[in-house]
C-alpha cells in the first residue's frame, strides 16, 4: 500500500490561516490501513484544529467526511453536495493522488494536502512500515531471492552488496538493513550461489518514472 | 608473468612487466584552486606509478576528478581517475569517459560511490543509474567492442583505450560473499583492483588464497591497500567507527607501547612490515598507498619500504 | 487562582483505578471534588479522540488511570495507553497547550489512598496551570 504520514500541525495550520470554513476529507484506502488519513485520523486532526482555533479565539468550522477512495472519480463525486455548501479550503487526508483528484473535480476549491506521501511499503509490525517498492515498472525481485534491490538498497545497485555493508546494515544508517546482505546470505545458505553469481545487467529505467509520467490504458476496460 | 598490453597506461606497463607496482592517492581540494593539487602532486611524482584522484569522496563536493587528474598529469604523473556512479547517469558516464581519454587519461577507477547521506549535500538527488560492475562493463564495451551502451559504434581511433580499475573490499559483509563480488568484477572485465586499507592480515591472506584458487589473480592485477596509522587515536577510531575496516588489537598495542611522539614512526613501521609481506604474497602485484592529507610523507615512506626508484618503462 | 475549580476527566480502568476510587470512598478518604470519573473496560480502551473530545467539551485536564505496569488484565493495555498519552501530549504541545494537562497514572484496585493522592496531585497541577485556554476563549 501507499504509506503516508500526516504533516506537522503547524504546516496544516498555515494552509488554513484566515479561513473560516474547512472541509477535512479522509480516505478509506491505503491511508486508513496505515493510520494516516482514515475516519479516525480525520476526527483527530479536526479536533486539534478546532481546539487550536478556540485557543486563539478564532472562529473556525471544520467539517469531516471520509470517502471510500479519493483516487476514483466516482467516489470523489460524492463530495459534490458538501462542496456546494462552500468551503474556504479542503484539506485532503489521502496520498497525494487524493488532493489532485479533488482539485481536478472541484477546480474552484482551494485543496491542500494534509499528508506527506512517503513510499510504497508494508507493515512489518503494527505501527512500523518499511519501503518495499519504487514502482520501477519492471519487477525483477525473482532474481534476488524475492527481495527488491531497487527500493531496499540505498544505492539501488544490481550487483551488491557494496563495500558499505557491515554486520547486515547499510552504510547510511544502523536502522537500515542491507538488503544485499539478506539476498547474498539467502543464496549462500541455500547452496544456490551459482544462480546468484551471474552479473545482473544494467537496468533499463525507461519503464520507471525516469521514462516520464506513466499511464496504463486497458482497452477491454475502457467504456 | 607478462600479459597483453591494452593501453598506454604506465601502471599497466609496470604491472605487466612483473614489477611490484605502487599507486598513491590524492584528494582534490574543496575549492577551485589548482595550485593545491600541484603542491600535493610534487610529493608523489617519481614515487608512485600512478595516482588515484578521488571523485567527490564521501560525497563531499571537491574539484572534479577529471580536472584534478589532468592537473596532476601536467606535473608528469599519470592519474587513476576515479568515477562514481552516484552522480552520473549513463549519458554523462560515457561522455566523461570519452572526454577523459581525449584529455590523455589512461586509467579509470570504477566505483559505485558513497551514499550522499553523510556528505555535505544530503538534500541532493542521487543517480545510481548503474553500479560499479555496470560501469566496468561500460568502459570495457567502449574500449574492446567499440560500442556505446546504445549499440552505437565508435570509430577505431575513437575507442577509449583505458586501463580499467576498481576496488575490492575483503572486510565488508557478508564475509563469505566478498570473494564472489570480487569475482563478478573480474568477470565484468576489470584489469586491476585496489583494496580498502588492510589491517587484518589473517583475513586478507585467506581472501587472497581464495582469489588465487579461483584463478582471479590470473585475470586481474590485485593491489593491496595501505594506510599507515598516524597515531593511536586514529587506529582506535578506525577500529571502532569505520565499517568494513578491521583493526587487530595487536597493532593497537604496538602503538600504545611507544611514546606519543614516536607513534607515527611506529605506524609507518607496521605498514612497512605489511608491505614486505605483500611483496611475496601470491596474487598480490602491488600496493596502493592511501596517505590522505599526509602526501608529504610519501617520499620518506616509499624509501623506507624500498619501493623506489620506480621503474621507467 | 484559588477560586478556580478545574474540570478534570479521569478515564479509569474497571479493574484497578475504578475500584481504587471505591476503596478510597469506603475508607472515607477526602479528595478533590473536581474530578469526573469515566469508566473504561481497560486503559487500553483509551483513545486520543476521547481526550480531544473532553478538551473540546471544556475539560481543563484529562488523565488516564490504568493498572500497575505488568498488572494489566489484558496484558499490555496500560502500556498502549501510556504511548497514546505521550503521542497526544506532543500534538497538544504543537498547538500550544501545556502537555501536563494530560497525564497517565498507574494504580492498583487496593490502592485507595494512592488514588486519592493522584487526584489531588493532578488537580494541583491543573490548578497551577489555570483554566484551559480552549475553554477560556470559548467563554469570551
Amino acid at each position: 500500500m501507499i504509506i503516508c504520514e500526516r504533516k506537522p500541525i503547524d504546516e496544516i495550520k498555515s494552509f488554513i490561516a484566515g479561513k473560516k470554513k474547512v472541509l477535512l476529507v479522509g480516505c478509506r484506502g491505503c491511508v486508513t490501513v496505515c493510520n494516516a488519513g482514515g475516519t479516525k485520523e480525520v476526527e483527530i486532526l479536526a479536533a486539534l484544529l478546532r481546539l487550536d482555533a478556540q485557543k486563539e479565539g478564532i472562529e473556525l468550522t471544520v467539517d469531516e467526511f471520509t470517502l471510500e477512495r479519493q483516487c476514483d472519480p466516482e467516489y470523489v463525486d460524492e463530495l459534490a453536495g458538501l462542496v456546494e455548501k462552500g468551503y474556504d479550503a479542503i484539506l485532503s487526508m489521502a496520498c497525494s493522488v487524493g488532493p489532485q483528484f479533488l482539485s481536478r473535480r472541484y477546480p474552484k476549491q482551494d485543496v491542500y494536502p494534509s499528508l506527506n506521501t512517503c513510499f510504497i511499503g508494508g507493515a512489518l509490525a503494527h505501527g512500523v512500515w518499511t519501503e518495499h517498492c519504487q514502482a520501477c515498472g519492471n519487477c525483477i525481485i525473482h532474481h534476488y531471492g524475492g527481495m527488491c534491490p531497487v527500493s531496499r538498497c540505498s544505492k539501488s545497485i544490481m550487483n551488491g552488496p557494496c563495500g558499505g555493508s557491515s554486520n547486515g546494515v547499510c552504510e547510511i544508517s544502523k536502522d537500515v538493513e542491507c538488503v544485499w546482505h539478506l539476498i547474498a546470505s539467502k543464496y549462500m545458505d541455500e547452496g544456490r550461489l551459482a544462480e546468484f553469481a551471474p552479473i545482473q545487467p544494467i537496468k533499463d529505467w525507461s519503464k520507471s518514472r525516469d521514462g516520464g509520467p506513466r499511464k496504463i490504458v486497458r482497452e477491454e476496460l475502457v467504456k | 608473468m607478462t600479459r597483453e598490453i591494452k593501453t598506454k597506461s604506465n601502471l599497466e606497463k609496470v604491472l605487466a612487466s612483473g614489477n611490484f607496482a605502487v599507486t598513491g592517492e590524492l584528494g582534490p581540494p574543496r575549492s577551485a584552486d589548482g595550485h593545491e593539487v600541484k603542491e600535493k602532486a610534487v610529493h608523489l611524482v617519481g614515487n608512485v606509478d600512478s595516482v588515484n584522484i578521488t571523485d567527490n569522496q564521501t560525497a563531499v563536493v571537491r574539484m572534479s576528478s577529471m580536472a584534478a587528474g589532468l592537473l596532476v598529469q601536467r606535473e608528469g604523473l599519470q592519474c587513476n581517475m576515479q568515477m562514481v556512479t552516484r552522480d552520473r547517469n549513463r549519458i554523462a558516464i560515457q561522455s566523461d569517459i570519452m572526454g577523459a581519454y581525449a584529455l590523455g587519461i589512461h586509467n579509470l577507477l570504477c566505483l559505485t560511490g558513497d551514499h550522499q547521506k553523510f556528505g555535505d549535500h544530503p538534500q541532493c538527488k542521487n543517480v545510481f543509474d548503474m553500479d560499479a560492475i555496470g560501469l566496468i562493463q561500460t568502459v570495457k564495451m567502449m574500449r574492446d567492442d567499440g560500442r556505446l551502451l546504445s549499440g552505437q559504434e565508435l570509430p577505431e581511433e575513437g575507442r577509449p583505450k583505458i586501463f580499467i580499475g576498481s576496488a575490492y573490499n575483503p572486510f565488508a559483509d557478508p564475509e563469505k560473499y566478498r570473494i564472489h563480488r570480487t569475482a563478478k568484477k573480474v568477470e565484468a572485465g576489470v584489469d586491476f583492483m585496489q583494496s580498502q586499507c588492510i589491517y587484518d592480515m589473517p583475513r586478507f591472506r585467506a581472501f587472497m588464497k581464495e582469489a588465487v584458487d579461483m584463478g582471479l589473480t590470473e585475470k586481474c592485477y590485485f593491489m593491496a591497500g595501505i594506510t599507515p596509522f598516524k597515531n593511536l587515536g586514529m587506529a582506535r577510531y578506525m577500529q571502532k567507527n569505520v565499517p568494513g575496516i578491521l583493526v587487530p588489537d595487536e597493532f593497537i598495542n604496538r602503538l600504545k607501547g611507544v611514546d606519543k611522539a614516536k607513534q607515527a614512526e611506529e605506524g609507518m613501521k607496521i605498514a612497512a612490515e605489511q608491505i614486505e609481506e605483500f611483496k611475496s604474497m601470491p596474487g598480490i602485484r602491488g600496493v596502493h598507498l592511501m596517505l590522505i592529507e599526509w602526501e608529504h610523507m610519501v617520499p620518506e615512506f616509499v624509501k623506507m619500504c624500498k619501493l623506489t626508484p620506480r621503474p621507467s618503462l | 487562582m484559588s477560586d478556580f475549580d478545574p474540570k478534570i476527566i479521569a478515564f479509569c480502568c474497571q479493574y484497578c483505578a475504578y475500584n481504587a476510587a471505591d476503596t478510597a470512598g469506603s475508607m472515607r478518604l477526602q479528595y478533590s471534588p473536581d474530578v469526573e470519573i469515566v469508566l473504561i473496560p481497560c486503559s487500553g480502551r483509551f483513545d486520543v479522540i476521547l481526550a480531544l473530545k473532553a478538551f473540546e467539551s471544556g475539560a481543563d485536564g484529562v488523565y488516564v488511570a490504568g493498572c500497575l505496569e505488568g498488572g494489566c488484565h489484558f496484558l499490555d493495555g496500560n502500556i498502549r495507553a501510556k504511548k497514546r498519552v505521550a503521542y497526544l501530549q506532543k500534538e497538544l504541545k504543537a498547538i500550544g497547550l501545556e502537555p501536563e494537562r494530560l497525564a497517565m497514572v498507574n494504580v492498583s484496585a487496593s490502592q485507595g489512598p494512592q488514588f486519592a493522592q493522584n487526584v489531588d496531585d493532578f488537580t494541583a497541577v491543573v490548578k497551577g496551570l489555570g483554566p484551559s485556554p480552549f475553554k477560556k476563549k470559548l467563554a469570551a
